[in-house]
């Protein structure tokens, strides 16, 4: 019987067994920011330790960078005060940092992959539950608490449970107008938001297979959001054409050793799983949440469910949400009109869902009453992008184009919601309060859904705002 | 007997399946550069409004002040991975964590941190929130080595994750100290991967 990339992978890292049962498992690569690591800084510093493996771990700023004025120091002192603590540590240490204006800042879940940082096989860790993003090179991808972030800084290793692993193939073949992120959002609803617990996810299938690293990141980003506590792609030569050539990759002879090396990580054919899900790519139509889980979503054609035909716990939930998202049951949710469009964060931040989204706004514009904004992933997205002109035909559409960063995807920074503003948002989240306002309402939908919420005012299938004819 | 074999204290009941990070500690407080001040911003948006004026929820109620037992529903603590939520729990004063289930980056945090995450089957954990509404005076009894507990005269069977109960009863809940150990076989690893550099 073969093994599964999981399985390979975690023994690969494996370096034993503790008292109480768990595995100590080496980490490959540690990444992390300013929210959730400078307090670990602090735990080492209370126990006299130092950092084991610096040049295993590196750093950016995402969360709360102002995505207008980055001048330093910050107009939020607290934010400041974060900045020079992971700085100050980082050099302490001797961790690279990515600081702002280096061209290589991001969100963090960009820039390890954009700088090829991220390479298949890897167990990778972040203070971050969106590090599964990762996975989408075929790595073991876990997010982590701080108290972690301090055992990975000082022994490069982690305590863990083993995982089982469930296999979803996405079969077929997607239609025009339908994206990663329906696929993501699709699955999520289909297995529930804690379908995954004790579960790696591994992606597979003509679906997943076809897609592009980016599409790949998006559909990983996201396995969180359905209980998994990491997802993955087995890499292929669309990985390793992604890496050949970053800035952290080797090159020549090495770059062949290691495809070779990496290719060897994916699942054997003849791989077991804990379980299997086969879910019909065809079937997939552009999905939008109406409540305050990724889970409580729907086709764009469909109706908002009715919680009276749910049981229990579920009624009493999905009551909840449709009370504070002031929406009505069997409602459709095409129509409900929008205050806010949000185009950016790790799930799509990245170049392609602005090129996407850029061929379609062409000659459109943002309906009057919409506040929209594009915030790209990380400076070199950024960079990108202008080079393709793509910010002007944001701007000329009526985006704001920002710098980069988490932005509006949780609001730690200025860009926030108002009041019970509702926003079509291309994040991962619509938790209450997510947004930045204790009364705010997120949609969470693919880029080009987003983009045709704010050339319409109110959520409307992309496919027909843009003309998206079917292909083949 | 180790100290952390058995738990004690008042209970609380918060009501609602789904409960995130984010609803336990809103994004806005994670500003900071050390834990110390989290306690009184702990599901900050459910308990106050946008005046900063309490809404009556059931932490804030006199009955349940210093319970250090808090009772849920399902899939508690799902989201983000921020150690500001347990952290906040345990500087507001909860100790011992009980629910259908929870998520598992939050259920690693809180075993890290020294607070034992209780599972109980639908059917009995709802019986149990009953019986903490109707009695906030009552004490929990918990007893980790036998997974059992008594609350309100009556005796409840729970399930712990094998390797966080073995974490209570040996008192290792941090793993710092038996990671810090393996320093050699670390190296091993690192060199047969090729990540031996260091400074
Ligand atoms: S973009 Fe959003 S989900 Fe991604 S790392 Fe930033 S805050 Fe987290």
């Amino acid at each position: 019987m073969g093994k599964n990339l999981y399985q390979k992978v975690w023994s690969d890292h494996l370096v034993g067994t503790l008292e109480n049962g768990q595995f100590q498992v080496f980490v490959a690569l540690h990444l992390i920011h300013e929210v959730t690591s400078p307090q670990a800084f602090g735990m080492l510093k209370d126990k006299g330790l130092g950092v084991a493996y610096p040049k295993r771990t590196f750093a950016t700023v995402d969360h709360i960078i102002p995505t207008d004025d980055q001048s330093r120091p910050f107009s939020d002192p607290m934010a400041e005060r974060m900045m020079e603590v992971l700085s100050e540590a980082t050099e302490t240490h001797g961790i690279e940092f990515f600081q702002p204006n280096t061209g290589s800042q991001g969100i963090v879940h960009v820039v390890g992959p954009e700088l090829g940082l991220t390479q298949p096989g890897m167990t990778i860790c972040c203070g971050d539950s969106h590090t599964s993003t990762h996975g989408a090179f075929g790595c073991i991808a876990l997010g982590i608490g701080t108290s972690q972030v301090r055992d990975v800084l000082a022994s490069q290793t982690l305590a863990m449970d083993p995982l089982k692993v469930r296999r979803i193939e996405v079969t077929g073949e997607l239609a025009s107008g339908v994206t990663a992120k329906d696929v993501t959002l699709h699955i999520i609803r289909t297995l529930g938001v804690n379908g995954g617990v004790g579960y790696a996810y591994e992606y597979a299938g003509p679906v997943i297979d076809a897609m592009s690293m980016e599409e790949r990141m998006t559909v990983c980003n996201m396995s969180i959001e359905g209980g998994a506590r990491c997802g993955y792609i087995n890499p292929d030569a669309t990985t390793f054409e992604f890496l050949r050539g970053r800035e952290r990759v080797p090159s020549g002879a090495d770059f062949d050793a290691a495809v070779a090396r990496w290719g060897s990580y994916a699942s054997d054919v003849d791989a077991e799983y804990d379980d299997v899900v086969v879910i019909d790519g065809g079937a997939i139509e552009p999905t939008v949440t109406w409540g305050v889980t990724p889970g409580q979503a729907i086709s764009i054609n469909e109706r908002i469910p009715d919680p009276a035909l749910a049981a229990g716990l579920d009624q009493e939930l999905m009551e909840d949400a449709l009370r504070y998202m002031q929406l009505d049951s069997e409602a459709p949710i095409a129509g409900t009109k929008i205050d806010v469009a949000f185009i950016g964060s790790c799930t799509n931040g990245r170049l392609s869902d602005f090129k996407a989204v850029a061929e379609a706004i062409k000659g459109h514009q943002v309906a009057n009453h919409v506040r929209a904004i594009a915030v790209p992933g990380s400076e070199k997205v950024d960079a990108d992008a202008k080079a393709l002109g793509l910010d002007h035909i944001f701007r000329e559409a009526g985006f704001e184009w920002r710098k980069p960063g988490c932005s509006m995807c949780l609001a730690m920074n200025p860009d926030k919601l108002v009041g019970d503003e509702i926003c079509a948002s291309s994040s991962n989240r619509n938790f209450m309060g997510r947004q930045g306002s204790s009364t705010g309402r997120t949609l969470l939908m693919s880029p080009i859904m987003v983009a045709a919420a704010a050339v319409q005012g109110q959520v409307a299938d992309a496919r027909v705002v843009f003309d998206l004819k079917e292909v083949g | 007997m180790s100290e952390q074999l058995n738990r004690s204290g008042r209970g609380v009941y918060v009501q609602g399946n789904d409960i995130d990070t984010d609803r336990i500690i809103p994004a806005r407080f994670l500003k900071c550069v050390t834990f110390d001040e989290l306690g009184p911003a702990l599901f900050y948006d459910e308990r106050f409004d946008s005046d900063d004026l309490p809404k009556g929820h059931i932490l804030d109620n006199p009955a349940h002040r210093g319970a250090s037992v808090l009772v849920t529903d399902a899939n508690f603590g799902c989201g983000s991975s921020r150690e500001h939520a347990p952290q906040a729990l345990q500087k507001f004063g909860i100790e011992v964590i009980i629910a259908e289930s929870f998520a598992e980056i939050f259920h690693g945090n809180c075993t890290t941190l020294g607070m034992p995450c209780l599972v109980m089957p639908a059917e009995q954990r709802r019986a149990l929130a009953g019986l903490v509404q109707q009695n906030p005076d009552a004490e929990f009894l918990i007893d980790i080595e036998q997974c059992t507990l008594i609350f309100a005269n009556q005796s409840f069977a729970f399930g712990m994750k094998e390797s966080a109960r073995e974490a209570f009863l040996t008192g290792r809940f941090d793993p710092l100290n038996e990671l810090l150990l393996g320093q050699e076989a670390i190296r091993s690893v690192a060199e047969k991967l090729g990540y031996a550099e260091t400074v």
